[in-house]
């Protein structure tokens, strides 16, 4: 494999194929947690370390262990995994690396029912990535998570103090910056592919 | 059918509805309405995990212990999860394939941990299948509704029947993602606006006071996080 994929495959995940922008995947911590940036900013490092975890360890168990007669497991298999590994990751910071545990930790329990990590080891397995693919993917997914997170809680931040027509105040201007900020991702289609 | 039943019923079509008033469920609504036909199929894949995952719950609650709740429950809707997306496989293939990973995606659906956590580990059968129900189809209508919408200004067509798509350009912007984020946002703005008209609160996004997750975390996380920000 050349070193023009991987690097394509990372470009295609941060920016054409953004998680949250254009495939609607973790809206619900990319509108709850962005009011802040540095929440926003240890949210998705959380959330890229569980990713790529996810990853490691569920690709290898549909390609060796359901594919080809127990792929109809699938759903139920990788939500179990992904419930485990994000408790496994909590107990492993919270025993050695206290100091990442204390930034971290509140977000991890969040991220087991969190759309873009099932939806990403998912997306691997149907795009018919290899390991080594799938792990970039998931990689290039988190960034461009970090990215659309970091971009709209300094969005948001302006639009504490700007003049909101008030039937538009609070959640709707929220979305609807979120339209603008995801208009200008669209300007990267074509990169990476 | 007393009052009080058909109050459960009732309580997620409007008042309570899902998407609008209590914003779950925000990435398929967002995710598959580029067509009407997406939204109601997304809706009603929905709504049968909803109902039957309810059925279970409800009927097992004595006997799910209290710690291990969460994952209890997630394995139960990914059990149903699995058996609606073979159902849907098999006989509306068309579906499947626009629908793609977001109908294996309904086991973190919000709503459903939420109503699960919230309704369905402290009643009875029948109000939880009710509650499921109308949860269901509050969430089908808006999804529907929006389908229909960014159908029509995008490709000019209803369920697929071209509409004003010979006389007009459509407005393709409406199927791409913006389109969703910026539909999504007025109709949370219209239904605030008839909200307040009734005298009820604007829908806020979600917060941790009815978050599904707070069961498994039980730290208020966000709302904490928000303050350490603040003190920082």
């Amino acid at each position: 494999m050349s070193n023009t994929t991987i690097a394509s495959i990372l470009l295609a995940s941060i920016l054409t194929n953004n998680m949250v922008l254009s495939k609607f995947l973790g809206i619900c911590p990319f509108l709850g947690v962005s009011k802040k940036t540095n929440t926003a900013f240890s949210m998705s490092i959380a959330v890229i370390l569980v990713m790529v975890v996810s990853t490691a360890v569920t690709w290898p168990i549909y390609n060796y262990i359901l594919s080809p007669d127990y792929t109809y497991l699938q759903t139920i298999v990788f939500i179990l995994v992904i419930a485990a590994i994000v408790q496994l990751i909590e107990i492993v910071l919270k025993r050695y690396i206290k100091p990442v545990y204390n930034a971290l930790g509140i977000y991890l329990p969040l991220i087991t029912t969190n759309c873009a990590v099932l939806g990403i080891t998912m997306l691997n397995i149907t795009d018919g990535l290899n390991f080594v693919q799938s792990l970039v993917n998931a990689f290039g997914a988190g960034l461009g998570f970090m990215l659309a997170m970091l971009l709209f809680s300094g969005v948001r931040e302006r639009l504490e103090t700007a003049d909101i027509p008030p039937f538009l105040k609070g959640l709707p201007i929220t979305l609807v910056s979120a339209a603008l900020v995801s208009l200008s991702f669209l300007g990267f289609a074509g990169i990476g592919g | 059918m007393s009052n009080k039943y058909l109050g459960y019923f009732t309580n997620g079509l409007v008042k309570e509805n899902p998407t609008l008033r209590l914003v779950l469920g925000t990435c398929p609504t967002l995710a598959v309405t580029t067509a009407a036909i997406n939204g109601l199929g997304m809706g009603v894949s929905a709504t049968v995990v909803l109902v039957c995952s309810n059925l279970a719950i409800s009927l097992l609650r004595n006997i799910i212990p209290d710690r291990v709740r969460i994952p209890a429950f997630i394995t139960i809707i990914a059990g149903f999860v699995s058996v609606v997306q073979m159902l849907v496989k098999a006989f509306l293939p068309s579906i499947d394939k626009s629908l793609g990973i977001f109908l294996p995606l309904i086991v973190v659906n919000c709503i459903i941990l939420a109503r699960a956590e919230m309704f369905a580990s402290k009643n009875t059968v029948l109000p939880s299948v009710l509650d499921g129900l109308g949860m269901g189809i509050g969430f089908t209508a808006v999804l529907t509704l929006m389908g229909a919408i960014r159908e029509f200004f995008g490709a000019g067509s209803l369920f697929s029947l071209p509409i004003t798509a010979e006389l007009i350009d459509p407005m393709v912007i409406f199927l791409l993602p913006p389109g969703g984020f910026f539909v999504f946002g007025m109709l949370v703005a219209i239904s605030n606006a008839i909200a307040k008209k009734q005298g009820q609160k604007p829908a806020v996004h979600i917060g941790c006071a009815n978050c599904p997750s707070r069961g498994i975390c039980g730290k208020n996380s966000c709302d904490s996080a928000e303050e350490v920000a603040v003190n920082e």
